[in-house]
Parts: C-alpha cells; sequence; structure tokens
C-alpha cells in the first residue's frame, strides 16, 4: 500500500509532464490509472488543485468515463465484446459461458482476485466476432472452448 | 525474401503476431534473408491472417495461416496448402474501387518512401500551390459528405470554419468509432496513418487552422501506436511542423485517446472530452465550426472524410466525383460484419444494393442460415429485412426507407436472432451510455427497456407506449444517441411484427 506522500509525488511528476498541454485532464487520468492501475482517490485533490478545478469537477470526469476506475482490478482483465455484430455471432452465449466459468458477474473481479471481467462495447473486431480482449491483447472468434483455454491460461 | 504480415488489430486478434514469429524464427534457423513488413489489412478477414510473399510473377497471398501452415512458405510456392494466387487478382479485391484506401495493405504504414511510392503527399503539394478557398472548392465540388455518419457536406464545414475569424483554429479528427460494425477508421489508421496526416494538413491549410487532434477510442491500442508513431514520422519529415512541406502555414497534429464513452463520438461531446471535461453533449448553435474546441472555430471530421481529401486533391474533384450516385458522390468503405461469410472491408462507389452487398460480396451468412436482418450504420442504424433488399447504397435512399447508412457498416444476423432481444439491447445501450444531459434519452432509454419488457411479458398494449417513447426520443433528444436509438427499435417492430408477438409470454416467464 502506498502512503499519500508517495501517491503525491508520483502524481505530481504525472502533472508536470502535461504542463502546457490543451485540455490536459483525460491525459492525466489515463497517465495515473497506467502507473497505479486505478486513480488513488488521494490524487484527486491533488490534480484540481494544479488544474485549478473544484475536486468534485474531477471526479465528475472521472467517473463519467468507463474506462477509469477507483478500485484496482484483478490480476487479469478479460473484456469481452457485447456489441451487435459479436451478439449476431453469439456473444451473448460466450458471456454466460464467461460468467459461469468465473463464478463472476460484469464488473466483478473473482474471489482470489484473479480475473476481472469487463463488458467491452466493440473492440472493431466485427468480422471475426465474437471477440475479446485479454489484458490488452486482441482474440477474434472465440468460442466457448477457446475461452475456456484463456481463463485457464491466467495465472 | 520479402514477406507481408498485417499488423492489423484483426489480423492480430486471428493470430498474425504468433505468425510473424514463425516466420521469424523459421527464417532465422534456416539462415534465409528475411524482410518481413507489417502491413495494413487488404480488408478480407476471413482470409486473416493473410501473409504475401514477393515472387517476380508479383505478390502471391495465402491464408488464412496457422502456425502449422508457415514451414511451406519457404518451400515450393505454389503448392502451398493456402496459396490464393497474386494477391491482386483475388476476385473480392480486384472488384473494387479503392481511392480513400487505394494504399491499404500494399504499402509499410510508417514507410515514408512506400507512401510516396504509391503517389503520397501529391494532394498535399497540390493543395501548398492553391489558395485556402480553392482547396475549400475543390473538396465541396467532390460532393465529399461527412463519412462519420451525419453526410454533412465537407466542403461547406471546412468553408465556415476558412472563412470565420479567430487567432486560432482546430481540425479535429474524429477517430471515436464506436459503432459496432465499423472498422473502417481503425483499418486507416493502421494500415495508412498517413493519409489520414495528409488529410489534416490540407484541412488545415483550407481552414487557417495550425492545430490538429486526433481522438481515438481506447479500445483502438494498435491504432493509437501507429498514429503516435506516424505523427513522429511526419514531423520527423517536415510534413508537419513548423512549416507544411517546408514552404507552407505551421501545423502539427497530436494523438489524445478517449476513455470508454460511446457518446464521445458526438462531435460536440468529443470537444467536451478533449478539453478534459466530461463528454455531455452540448446544444447546437453555435456550430463547432465557429465555437468549437476552446470555443475556438473548428472542424471535426471523421477519418474517412479526412483520409479522402488527400485522393481529391491528387486526382481532382471530378474524378472523385464520378463515382456514386444522386447526391452520394465518390466511394463509400462498406464494412461487411456479424454473421457473415465473407466479412471485411469492401471500398466501392455508393449505389450497390443491399442484397449485392450482403448476399453477393458477403456470400450470405457464416452459420449458412438464412439471412434474417442486417442492421446498417451501426448501433443507432435500422434492421433491414430481406424484402427491402433492393435499397440502394447512399444517404438519400436509406433516409427514406427510414434508415441511416452511418459509418457504413453492416452487421448480417441469420435467422435465430430475436429482434426483441436486439431491440431491448438498443435502449439498454443507450442507457449505458447516455450522456445524462436531456431527459428524452437518459430517462427515455430507460423507460424503453421496460417497455420492451412488458412485451415481451405478453403486454402488446405496451407496443403503442413503445412506439409513442421513440417518437419523443426522436424528435425531443439533443443528438444522435437518443435520437437515433428509436431507429433500430422502430424498425425492429415494423419488419419483424412475429417477434414481438405475446406468444413470448411463457418462454419469458421461464
Amino acid at each position: 500500500m502506498l502512503d499519500s506522500a508517495q501517491t503525491a509525488e508520483r502524481v505530481t511528476e504525472i502533472l508536470d509532464r502535461h504542463r502546457g498541454m490543451e485540455g490536459a485532464l483525460l491525459p492525466i487520468l489515463h497517465a495515473i490509472q497506467e502507473d497505479f492501475g486505478h486513480i488513488p482517490q488521494d490524487a484527486l485533490p491533488i490534480i484540481a488543485r494544479d488544474l485549478n478545478l473544484s475536486r468534485a469537477e474531477v471526479h465528475g470526469v472521472m467517473s463519467f468515463y468507463h474506462d477509469f476506475r477507483e478500485n484496482p482490478t484483478g490480476n487479469h482483465v478479460l473484456k469481452l465484446c457485447r456489441a451487435e455484430a459479436c451478439k449476431a455471432m453469439g456473444a451473448d452465449d460466450l458471456a454466460a459461458h464467461a460468467r459461469r466459468e468465473l463464478g463472476i458477474d460484469w464488473h466483478e473481479t473473482t474471489r482470489d482476485g484473479k480475473v476481472t471481467l469487463e463488458p467491452v462495447f466493440c473492440l472493431g473486431l466485427c468480422a471475426c466476432g465474437p471477440a475479446a480482449m485479454v489484458d490488452g491483447k486482441l482474440v477474434g472468434r472465440v468460442d466457448a472452448a477457446k475461452l475456456s483455454q484463456i481463463v485457464g491460461g491466467l495465472k | 525474401m520479402k514477406v507481408w504480415l498485417p499488423l492489423d488489430s484483426a489480423a492480430v486478434a486471428l493470430g498474425a503476431d504468433e505468425i510473424a514469429e514463425a516466420i521469424q524464427s523459421l527464417a532465422a534457423q534456416r539462415g534465409v534473408d528475411l524482410t518481413l513488413v507489417r502491413n495494413g489489412s487488404r480488408g478480407m478477414v476471413w482470409l486473416e491472417p493473410l501473409a504475401e510473399v514477393e515472387t517476380p510473377q508479383g505478390r502471391m497471398a495465402f491464408g488464412p495461416m496457422t502456425p502449422e501452415d508457415v514451414p511451406a512458405l519457404f518451400g515450393d510456392l505454389a503448392a502451398h496448402p493456402k496459396a490464393l494466387g497474386r494477391t491482386e487478382d483475388l476476385p473480392w479485391l480486384k472488384a473494387q474501387t479503392r481511392l480513400t484506401f487505394a494504399r491499404v495493405g500494399l504499402t509499410d504504414p510508417l514507410s515514408l518512401q512506400d507512401y510516396t511510392a504509391h503517389g503520397g503527399l501529391e494532394g498535399l503539394k497540390r493543395a501548398l500551390g492553391m489558395t485556402p478557398a480553392e482547396v475549400v472548392a475543390e473538396v465541396t465540388e467532390s460532393g465529399l459528405r461527412g463519412r462519420g455518419g451525419a453526410g454533412f457536406p465537407t466542403g461547406i464545414k471546412w468553408k465556415t470554419v476558412s472563412e470565420a475569424k479567430a487567432d486560432r483554429k482546430y481540425i479535429v479528427c474524429n477517430a471515436d468509432e464506436g459503432d459496432s460494425a465499423t472498422f473502417a477508421d481503425r483499418m486507416l489508421m493502421e494500415g495508412d496513418p498517413l493519409t489520414l496526416i495528409e488529410g489534416m494538413a490540407i484541412a488545415g491549410l483550407a481552414c487557417g487552422a495550425t492545430k490538429g487532434f486526433v481522438y481515438i477510442r481506447s479500445e483502438y491500442p494498435v491504432a493509437i501506436r501507429i498514429m503516435q508513431e506516424a505523427v513522429a514520422v511526419a514531423q520527423r519529415a517536415g510534413i508537419l511542423g513548423t512549416s507544411v512541406l517546408g514552404h507552407g502555414p505551421a501545423f502539427d497534429i497530436e494523438i489524445r485517446v478517449g476513455a470508454g464513452a460511446y457518446v464521445c463520438g458526438e462531435e460536440t461531446s468529443l470537444l467536451n472530452s478533449l478539453e478534459g471535461k466530461r463528454g455531455i453533449v452540448r446544444a447546437k448553435p453555435p456550430l463547432p465550426a465557429l465555437e468549437g474546441f476552446l470555443g475556438k472555430p473548428t472542424v471535426v471530421n471523421n477519418v474517412i472524410s479526412l483520409a479522402s481529401a488527400p485522393v481529391i486533391m491528387a486526382k481532382g474533384a471530378s474524378h472523385y466525383k464520378g463515382f456514386g450516385l444522386g447526391r452520394s458522390r465518390g466511394t463509400i468503405p462498406l464494412q461487411i460484419a456479424g454473421n457473415v461469410r465473407y466479412g471485411g472491408l469492401y471500398e466501392i462507389a455508393f449505389g450497390l444494393t443491399l442484397d449485392q452487398i450482403v448476399n453477393d460480396i458477403g456470400g450470405g451468412t457464416a452459420s449458412g442460415r438464412p439471412v434474417k436482418a442486417v442492421q446498417v450504420g451501426g448501433p443507432l442504424g435500422a434492421y433491414f429485412p430481406a424484402s427491402l433488399f433492393d435499397t440502394p447504397f447512399g444517404y438519400e435512399e436509406f433516409a427514406g426507407k427510414d434508415g441511416l447508412i452511418g459509418h457504413a457498416g453492416l452487421t448480417v444476423f441469420d435467422d435465430s436472432a430475436d429482434m426483441l432481444e436486439m431491440a431491448r439491447f438498443a435502449m439498454e445501450f443507450c442507457a449505458i451510455e447516455s450522456c445524462g444531459k436531456c431527459t428524452p434519452c437518459r430517462i427515455g432509454a430507460v423507460r424503453g427497456v421496460e417497455t420492451v419488457d412488458r412485451i415481451a411479458r405478453g403486454d402488446s398494449a405496451a407496443i403503442p407506449l413503445l412506439t409513442d417513447l421513440c417518437n419523443t426520443m426522436k424528435s425531443g433528444s439533443l443528438c444522435a444517441l437518443g435520437g437515433f436509438t428509436p431507429y433500430p427499435v422502430m424498425s425492429a417492430i415494423t419488419h419483424f411484427p412475429d417477434d414481438f408477438q405475446p406468444r413470448r409470454f411463457e418462454e419469458a416467464a421461464e
């Protein structure tokens, strides 16, 4: 667990990197999430002070976007596409299979902290669905067997 | 030995990186002098990963490749089990009219030398010799309309920004391609990013803008990486920077990444997001062309609109305008997706019928079952039944059938599709993605899901209620999210009434 001084130091370093940028808040939040794995609550007042915004405004921006998370994920993030083109290829059944196999619902993490399951609305792999993203790696034409193999391979 | 293997996301999702590794390690093992180019995709997704090998007869195609097929690439190519013959002779590719996508798949996306050898920068060079007004006139004359979906004439938008007086102006490229069934923006950014950069530089010249942004959705990691590298290539070569190609005005580009909000594909919401705010839709007027990014005059154009500017400038407006039908001029990159046998990107002049696209080009469903519906234009587009398959592909033609072409994505469904479920999903998606600014969208979508559920439970009295709700959303929403969600919902009810019959009562009660 990081203490608040360490958090402040890393956040300030990120803020310095984005100085002078027009409309820098999203790039800043992305950089913080990449560094910490999520957006620590402690970071919000520091960002707010730096950008001359209220803390509520920063929270408002962070909470508006699906990408930004308040809490860390499991060791691995499995994203399954729920959009139309993948649905046409059986994404609903695949999602049901994944939820059963992992024993969790959307946005949840398995009890051993291994896998977080997230829905995604389109990865642009619409001619080779159903599509998935495993820790940033794209996978096309996923079926139940392939999914079980992917989940089984996650440590 | 020279081999091409796509770096395109779809090819990678189907194993291209593993094939690349296998080719490299085998070449090293056998002491073969290998040049492996990671190119864009040719667009034939069912053949991905598609490897190409240079031969005296031209580039020979092999696909879909598996790691087991790699060793045979080092032997007698004609006897290779996945040999498809010369790439350029493949009928699917040969029948296309590739203007915007001319270089995608052909060149190394990050090689400026490849780019200029295949006609790159010709458009920008011609534009540099013209006045801004002449460039705007050329684009206007070409008949190019916004490829993001709205279909607004690109030249008119540029003219508004060009004539606006301000100390700063911006070119914003909308690469927040969130619609299911669409991947043309992604393919272009991954396969020929310099075309987009050239197009934005032309727009900058035409409008007097010195700064451009490309707002790419975070779900496109490959496109983000390639675009960032391409901008660096263009900066090093002096295409971007303090003087475009050394004798133009300043123009530079910055890549920005979205954060998973579908609504940011709407231009005013995108601008707010770019400014670091919540992606809330702005009321219009003022138009972004007059008060856009940070309140300054801003062109917001889709990737394909901007990437079509170079070919229009290079070959002239009349060449581009010579393709198409009615008021839909030029070519359109069709993205054929979903349950389809031959899915991928197919650039062709406007005017093909839906039947030609789905059955002749797409080859019907992947499952082999009959086609039930095709959703045209993404999640906000209408479902078309087979009885409307004679509709020619054009903006007005689809509007005339209560649909839209949107960003030209087509999702094919076979007869196992449940259209009530698809109508429910449209409302659910709108509820999840609504920015919350206007009531018809924010509340209407939630009530929409509930009302579809009532119909599913056998309450047919809820059908007129849903119709009424759709009318409210359509005419009362601020942007296309709430305003167009009724298209998939109403088209499902209108064209597939059987799926909304009370027979569903027992199934739903299970």
